[in-house]
């Protein structure tokens, strides 16, 4: 993409569309959902394993470096997708601009704060161990 | 543009409840839905690993409440979306290849996505009671 100073004010924006951002969303949104497959796969083993399981043996297996990474990356993933999943949902259905802002600010702030906590949670049971 | 009268009678394009519904459409409907539900099915995940950060006392709370009737009916519930969700995923990386388009493929694509994810959910249901009920 010519984004140059020799490049014409026409080729600079060409592409990016209304969001200035391109095809930027479209192609986040494919990508985590490449890396989602494999991740959810391993997050449903996990859980399945620590079933019914009593707290020090939990917290040993989601402390444990591989299962913490594992769950570190199935955090950082889902979140990034969901929130731009929701936002394509608010931008269909909210016409109201105030409205339409205010959500997609909301979503973007529950999107991070879930993502924030886990990954905390996940630290804190790393260090524990 | 802000004097535009919008007041005059002119014809719709006929909306979603117009057509009958088909398997396809259907499907599309369920993959927005499933991921509207997973958004906040999230917040089950970030509960089940602050109580466990937190200890055991936290831990036994959310324990006892995902084996509640309620708490395994969301589960179950939140179980089978994830799976839907990921096989139609799946099936939206087959389009983008450009592939799945014919109408008999379409069709196929959208059976498949819902056998498998009813059956991928019963399976994991099933080897988690087994888990269960082994060596604690």
């Amino acid at each position: 993409m010519a984004t140059g100073k020799m490049s014409t004010p026409l080729a600079r924006v060409r592409g990016l569309g209304a969001a200035k951002s391109g095809t930027d969303h479209f192609w986040r949104q494919r990508l985590t959902a490449v890396a989602n497959v494999p991740l959810v796969i391993a997050f449903v083993l996990i859980v399945v394993a620590l079933l019914g399981r009593n707290h020090a043996y939990v917290v040993q297996t989601l402390g444990s470096p591989l299962v913490a990474i594992i769950m570190l990356l199935f955090i950082f993933s889902v979140t990034t997708h969901m929130r731009i999943g929701m936002q394509v949902i608010i931008e269909d259905y909210v016409h109201d601009e105030r409205h339409k802002l205010a959500l997609i600010m909301a979503n973007t702030f529950f999107t991070i704060a879930v993502a924030l906590a886990s990954a905390f949670a996940i630290l804190m049971l790393s260090f524990k161990v | 543009m802000a004097d535009t009268k919008a007041s005059a009678e002119r014809p719709l394009s006929p909306h979603l409840f117009i057509y009958k519904p088909m398997l396809t459409m259907v499907m599309s409907i369920v993959h927005r839905i499933t991921g509207f539900g997973l958004y906040f099915g999230t917040l089950l995940v970030a509960w089940w690993l602050i109580a466990a950060a937190q200890g055991p006392g936290a831990y036994a709370g959310i324990s006892s409440f995902m084996s509640s009737f309620l708490g395994r009916l969301i589960l179950f519930g939140y179980t089978w979306a994830l799976m839907h969700h990921m096989l139609g995923g799946i099936r939206h990386f087959i389009w983008d290849m450009g592939r799945g388009f014919g109408p008999q493929e379409r069709e196929r694509l959208a059976v498949a996505t819902l056998v498998g994810s009813i059956s991928l959910t019963i399976i994991i249901w099933i080897v988690g009671y087994l888990f269960m009920g082994g060596t604690r």
